[in-house]
């Protein structure tokens, strides 16, 4: 495996799936999900920009280490613990499941 | 000579979430040149082979996507022919003042497509400091070229909604042609890839439900072996990949795709037939788009289609 070795691998699951992956604590959620090829998203930006990795985490905490789109991620979204999964890294096992995808038009 | 007096896409302003991180991707991977940043702080960069005040700005956003692009006309006459232009073909126009948002830049008229996109024109921009050579000039000054060696901005694709009187708009108010288009089974136009030089596209449309998308933006390689070379960089700075190396059918353009660290797409692009006005339009069926796009492989991929900002 790839990584320090040092760093804590955490679990996710996706909701009513039965999906399940590791996830080190300095990964992003979406990396380790892609290249577990488990769970909804197969590709995206990476960058936070393009929204195709918006989920929501039902269960556990998640570090927002790169600064997520307010096109597809609003306030009230993010403190209902909506994310971008290629900009979060797990700080604990974690669940996941579907969110619903919006775009604000730009500002 | 430009072929028609719409020049080319000389300016694009993009935003982007990290500033620091996405302005080192354009200066140190893909190799633009710091040109400055103006008072609000937006980063003004451009190709080392490019004559004008910058051609890139980079705004930091909360989200990552397209503000405008900027096309430069041969005239004053001509600036003024396409305000009239537009607003006879129902579009409002701004105005803006010379040297304000974007220094270096004279006036500028705008206008809001039905895509969603803001598009402007002008006529005067100042010379950029580090220019191109002219006088017995070498292939570049005194310093090389830098990281992916991009010549010059080349395109951008649009998604929006109504492609097709984007299409008119272009072709009536910017005088432009259209070398290439994609049609789905029932006539209606999915895709259009416009021009108004010889390159085989300055700016291209996909039709889309929400407005005001990009999908990438290309920049222009010398050469077949620089786009390997792109592609070396991109797994050495580990940047995701889209698809390619690979050769487009249409434009015939040789490429890859990947994505900055703000999630824009960028395109590194080389080659491209040559486009005249005179010649025939070519003609792709929603069917053959695979081949069409991914030559080599001849399938489409979902995240080329799905993905934009
Ligand atoms: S993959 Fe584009 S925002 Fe996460
Ligand atoms: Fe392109």
């Amino acid at each position: 495996m790839g990584g320090a070795g040092r760093a804590e691998k955490f679990a996710v699951r996706v909701a009513g799936t039965g999906e399940q992956f590791a996830c080190g604590e300095d990964e992003f959620v979406l990396d380790a999900m892609m290249r577990a090829r488990s769970g909804p998203v197969r590709h995206g930006c990476c960058g936070g920009g393009c929204g195709v990795c918006k989920m929501k985490v039902e269960r556990g905490s998640v570090f927002a280490a790169k600064r997520m789109s307010r096109a597809h991620v609003s306030e009230e979204e993010q403190r209902e613990g909506i994310v971008l999964l290629c900009c979060v890294q797990p700080r604990g096992d974690l669940l996941l499941s579907p969110a619903r995808h919006r775009t604000r038009e730009n500002a | 000579m430009a072929l028609n007096k719409t020049l080319r896409p000389g300016l694009i302003q993009l935003r982007v979430l990290d500033l620091d991180k996405t302005l080192s991707f354009y200066k140190d991977i893909l190799g633009l040149n710091e040109v400055g940043r103006t008072a609000d702080g937006r980063v003004m960069l451009k190709g080392y082979d490019e004559f004008d005040h910058h051609s890139v700005t980079l705004r930091l956003a909360d989200s990552a996507g397209f503000d405008s692009a900027a096309f430069k006309v041969d005239s004053h006459e001509t600036l003024e022919q396409i305000r009239s232009a537009a607003q006879a073909f129902g579009y409002a126009v701004d105005e803006v003042p010379p040297n304000t948002d974007q220094p270096g830049f004279g006036k500028r008229y705008g206008f809001k497509l039905c895509t969603g996109h803001r598009l402007e024109v002008y006529c005067d921009v100042e010379p950029a400091r580090q220019r191109p050579m002219i006088k017995n000039p070498d292939l570049w000054g005194d310093e090389p070229p830098r990281g992916m060696r991009v010549q010059r901005l080349d395109h951008f694709l649009l998604f929006g909604p109504g492609i097709s009187e984007a299409e008119r708009f272009c072709t009536e108010v910017l005088g432009m042609f259209v070398p290439e288009i994609c049609n789905t089974p029932d006539g209606k136009r999915l895709a259009t890839w416009i021009t108004s030089s010889n390159k085989p596209h300055d700016l291209a449309f996909v039709e889309y439900p929400e407005p005001g998308k990009i999908h990438h933006i290309g920049f222009f390689l010398q050469d077949w072996n620089d786009v390997g070379a792109a592609a070396d960089l991109i797994g050495k700075n580990r940047l995701k990949l889209d698809i390619g190396p690979t050769r487009h059918a249409i434009t015939r353009g040789m490429t890859i795709y990947f994505w900055e660290p703000s999630g824009n797409r960028i395109e590194t692009y080389a080659g491209g037939y040559t486009a005249y006005p005179d010649n025939p339009q070519r003609v792709w069926d929603t069917d053959s788009l695979g081949r069409g796009l991914f030559y080599y492989s001849g399938e489409l991929i979902d995240s080329f289609l799905q993905i934009v900002t």
